[in-house]
């Protein structure tokens, strides 16, 4: 009698627990499947280990709740005094660790596919920065740096008029989008340049640490043209969250196409730096790249954020020698927030911001610095590099 | 010469106000001080989650700065793990050890007292820093560098104030350690212990063999910082990583120091509330010795993303999953404690069962971490963060909850209101899974955690979870007034207290006099709370 008991309150706990599973899985969001072959293993996977947890979830707490139901002491239940049962306490000890093993098997074929990156078809570096992404593609030699498009970055003020329900893909766009082909086998070599940050696009099916003073290594075929949209996943600073990755995957002669367009772009650019800048020229995109790339920190009135980000209106630096205000821009200060922007911008940005910072804010230096001055010392600065350089870089990690 | 006096010779008088509690040195003096201590950082660190949840409400940046918000995520963590969670299960052990084990006192009272009065001095230095120029520190409570590094001078007294929760943690230990092992009345063996023994026992090894680590990695950040060293900055030679692994050697054993006294309440607990004994006593001894030591060999699960060798990532893997076998003795051990019992649901027995199935799913959320491709997905989002909320707040904090309503009646002299105990575990259980749930949706939807804004797709579970976590906040001042309310007065407590409990700490009546056990009581198994047959050792 009461064991038939045991097992009708058993099973419509089992029954009422699946459906309350089954709520929790389907109400929520789940991880996605993504376009890549990684990925939908991935998901596989993920979908594999949960249903096989949420199944023995559902009968623990079946067995749970029947006690809680049967065994109480308002029922009269008299308390069994048994403490233990060896074949009880062998059985589950052993079915999880089968369990467990049939979960490590797919994992560990999977993680072995992952981790193998050879066989690349094309190599696109990626630099984590506070708080922008480098992409450098090796073979096709483009260089460009990717952050937080402008709208985000207007909305996402404290105070902003604009609501981030009005900003399309908020904080998910950026100004310059990865953009690569589809079918193509492409090995990405992740590294940082002042703090630890973590590049992952959800839809790639992985994320892998960008690390300072060291190359980590990760491979995609992206199999379907799309937008992919991704962030840092590594507390990086006070932008952490203000760092997007984009990805517009696109069919091989569409990627083509977009080399070649960008190509024309840069040789476009060589000649904007050889040609002499009047002042406000020099003042309009100055207040352009300043907005971009300055304000977060210096603030947009200059007013800085102390003690961490210091005023650059009446600022010692700003309005003393051009030379040690060029040399703190190009070269960053270490040890604090101040990135080296020498190499990261073109020299007419730099000259552009210079000039900007030199006469806005209330600093009235008169000052003008042209862009081929900056290309003079950018020059300079990559002659002393090392040799060897971008190519050399993927083969010396492990 | 008069009684009195005799009686002064062996007690010595009792300074009264505050130098009582300054110059203490007997263990339930120092257990409460402990648990109030505890208590208050609670709240201070929950009002830190609640400033998160806030800015969290709704996409955009509405009352922080991001700055100020990445201050808030690390010096919530650091108080509450630091503050909170360790000093109520050292406040817990402090109450109940000696009576559990038939001591008169902990071995080491001076420096009993010395352990607890360290820890405030250590946490006004940390929470000082909120209050200086360079602010507090904002890289994560793991501080990572480099990014640790570029903290202004207010990074000197965070270390400084780490190394002071980490001295004042390693004495207790010793002190605990020191107890158990020379303290224990004739005959209680170490396989008659009571499993909350047994387990602070296994913690207390954990602490001495990790909180150096944790000094050493600190202060390795500080020469770095100060000094010019380059232990971990790669153009000087050093590397990053490597403070990774160092600091999850600690990390690591850490989150059980932090779990395993919760098994040993909860396995007080649910024996007492089944009136039958705890099932599997031995396994239990044993699952929770083999959690410790797995705790040793699975540190880098923390940070399979930083790219190591694939023998690596799978040795992680493999070790971390079978972790998932002890605990889950664990669980089935409890729940066959429950089978056939003569269950009552006071509030203890709720906070336990509530415990039993909420941790089992962060235990599951668990397994699902270990899968090291998936956790590529997985790692560094919100599904991270419902995981270890789960297993420490509804985890770690409800056996801390479950605790405080079991023994209050043993500290006090006073049942605490029973309704509104029930109250506050319905409320609490029901808000902290609208606050926890839907965080794995949005890990799995994507959502990096430690970001204070974000994309609008994110709004409607953010939103969800930041009134869940508001009820859930402002229901723990319930707590507070249960706790008030129950020390003021109340029904008084048999020595008993619950029918069904066994064990020396409720032989001695309630409140617990300052001074218990001066002659060791003789102890066999009718004493125990996993014998056989419990024959009551008390009338009731």
């Amino acid at each position: 009698m009461k064991r038939t008991n045991e097992l009708i309150v058993g099973l419509a706990c089992v029954a009422v627990l699946s459906v309350v599973t089954w709520i929790l899985l389907a109400v929520g969001d789940n991880m996605s499947p993504g376009v890549t072959p990684f990925s939908r293993s991935v998901y596989e996977l993920h979908m594999f280990v949960m249903i096989i947890v949420s199944i023995i979830g559902v009968l623990v707490f079946a067995a749970m709740f029947t006690s809680m139901i049967l065994h109480r002491k308002s029922r009269g239940a008299e308390a069994a005094q048994f403490s233990h049962s060896t074949k009880a306490e062998v059985i589950w000890t052993v079915i999880p660790i089968i369990i467990l093993v049939v979960m490590a098997v797919p994992a560990t074929v999977v993680l072995i596919d992952m981790e193998d990156t050879s066989g690349a078809e094309m190599n696109v570096k990626v630099t984590g920065y506070q708080w922008l992404w480098r992409y450098e593609y090796l073979e096709d030699e483009l260089d460009f740096y990717s952050a937080l498009d402008r709208d985000s970055n207007y909305a996402r003020q404290i105070g902003s008029t604009l609501s981030p329900h009005e900003v399309e893909n908020y904080l998910l766009e950026v100004d310059n989008r990865v953009v690569l082909p589809t079918n193509t086998r492409i090995r990405f070599l992740l590294t940082a340049d002042d703090v630890i940050h973590s590049w992952w696009v959800p839809d790639l099916g992985w994320k892998r640490d960008a690390i300072p003073g060291m190359v980590n290594e990760a491979w995609t075929l992206i199999e379907e043209p799309g937008i992919y949209r991704g962030q840092c996943a590594e507390l990086c600073g006070k932008d952490h969250g203000f760092m997007p990755v984009v990805i517009e995957a696109v069919s091989p002669e569409e990627y083509r196409a977009w080399v070649a367009s960008m190509k024309q772009e840069s040789v476009a650019s060589e000649n904007e730096i050889e040609r002499l800048w009047s002042r406000d020229e020099l003042m309009a995109h100055g207040e352009t790249i300043y907005n971009a790339q300055c304000a977060t920190c210096h603030q947009v009135d200059g007013s800085g954020m102390e003690p961490a980000f210091p005023a650059l209106a009446n600022n010692a630096i700003v309005t003393g020698t051009i030379e040690r205000h060029i040399d703190l821009v190009m070269n960053g200060r270490n040890g604090t927030a101040m990135a080296a922007f020498g190499q990261r911008l073109e020299a007419q940005d730099i000259a552009a911001a210079l000039t900007y910072t030199r006469n806005a804010f209330g600093n009235a230096t008169g000052d003008m610095i042209q862009p081929a001055q900056i290309d003079h010392l950018q020059q300079q600065f990559k002659q002393n590099e090392p040799e060897g350089g971008l190519a050399s870089i993927g083969q010396s990690s492990p | 010469m008069t009684a009195t006096t005799a009686h002064d010779e062996h007690h010595h008088d009792q300074p009264k106000g505050l130098k009582r509690w300054l110059y203490t040195t007997n263990h339930k003096e120092i257990g409460t001080l402990y648990l109030i201590f505890s208590l208050a950082m609670f709240l201070i660190g929950g009002a830190m989650a609640l400033v998160i949840r806030a800015e969290l409400f709704a996409p955009g940046l509405q009352l922080v700065n991001p700055e100020f918000f990445n201050q808030m995520t690390t010096m919530h963590a650091l108080v509450m793990i630091f503050g909170a969670v360790m000093p109520a299960f050292v406040g817990l052990a402090n109450w109940m050890v000696p009576l559990m084990v038939g001591a008169p006192d902990m071995a080491l009272p001076r420096m009993n007292n010395w352990s607890f009065w360290i820890l405030p001095f250590a946490f006004l230095i940390l929470l000082s820093t909120l209050f200086m120029p360079s602010g507090a520190p904002a890289s994560g409570w793991t501080l990572y560098p480099p990014l640790s590094l570029q903290g202004g001078n207010s990074f000197a007294f965070v270390i400084f104030a780490i190394h002071l929760m980490g001295i004042s943690s390693i004495m207790g230990a010793i002190n605990i350690i020191a107890t158990i092992l020379n303290m224990r009345a004739p005959g209680m063996t170490l396989l008659r212990m009571p499993l909350f023994v047994w387990t602070w026992l296994i913690t207390a090894f954990l602490l001495i063999a990790v909180m150096p680590v944790l000094a050493g990695a600190v202060t390795m950040l500080l020469t770095d910082r100060f000094f010019g060293t380059s232990f971990f900055d790669a153009a000087g030679g050093g590397d990053p990583v490597m403070y990774q692994h160092i600091f999850w050697f600690f990390g690591h054993p850490e989150v059980y120091i932090m779990i395993l006294p919760a098994f040993g309440i909860v396995s007080e607990i649910i024996p007492t509330f089944s009136r039958k004994p705890l099932f599997g006593y031995t396994s239990m001894v044993y699952a929770t010795a083999s959690i410790a030591f797995l705790s040793f060999i699975v540190w880098a699960h923390h940070m399979f993303t930083v790219g190591m060798p694939l023998g690596g990532a799978l040795f992680f893997m493999y070790a971390t999953m079978i972790i998932a076998v002890p605990t889950g003795i664990k669980v089935f051990n409890w729940v066959a404690t429950m089978w056939r019992g003569s269950m009552t649901f006071e509030t203890p027995m709720l906070f336990a069962l509530g415990f039993v199935i909420l941790f089992t799913i962060g235990g599951f959320s668990g397994v699902m971490l270990a899968i090291v491709p998936a956790d590529f997905q997985y790692h560094d989002t919100y599904f991270v963060v419902a995981h270890f909320h789960y297993v420490l707040v509804t985890g770690a904090v409800f056996a801390i909850m479950a605790a405080a309503y079991y023994w209050l009646p043993k500290w006090t002299g006073h049942m605490y209101d029973e309704r509104l105990g029930k109250i506050h575990f319905w409320w609490s259980t029901i808000w902290v899974n609208v606050l926890f749930f839907p965080q794995h949706y949005l890990g799995l939807a994507g959502m990096p955690r430690r970001i204070p804004d974000y994309a609008v797709q994110f709004a409607e579970f953010n939103l969800i979870s930041s009134i869940g976590g508001f009820a859930f906040g402002i229901g723990q001042l319930l707590f507070v007034w249960i706790v008030i309310k129950c020390v003021r007065g109340g029904e008084k407590a048999t020595a008993q207290v619950w029918e069904g409990a066994r064990g020396l700490e409720w032989t001695v009546p309630s409140p617990a006099p300052l001074h218990t056990f001066d002659t060791p009581p003789v102890v066999d198994d009718s004493v125990t709370a996993h014998k056989d047959e419990l024959k009551p050792q008390i009338p009731a």
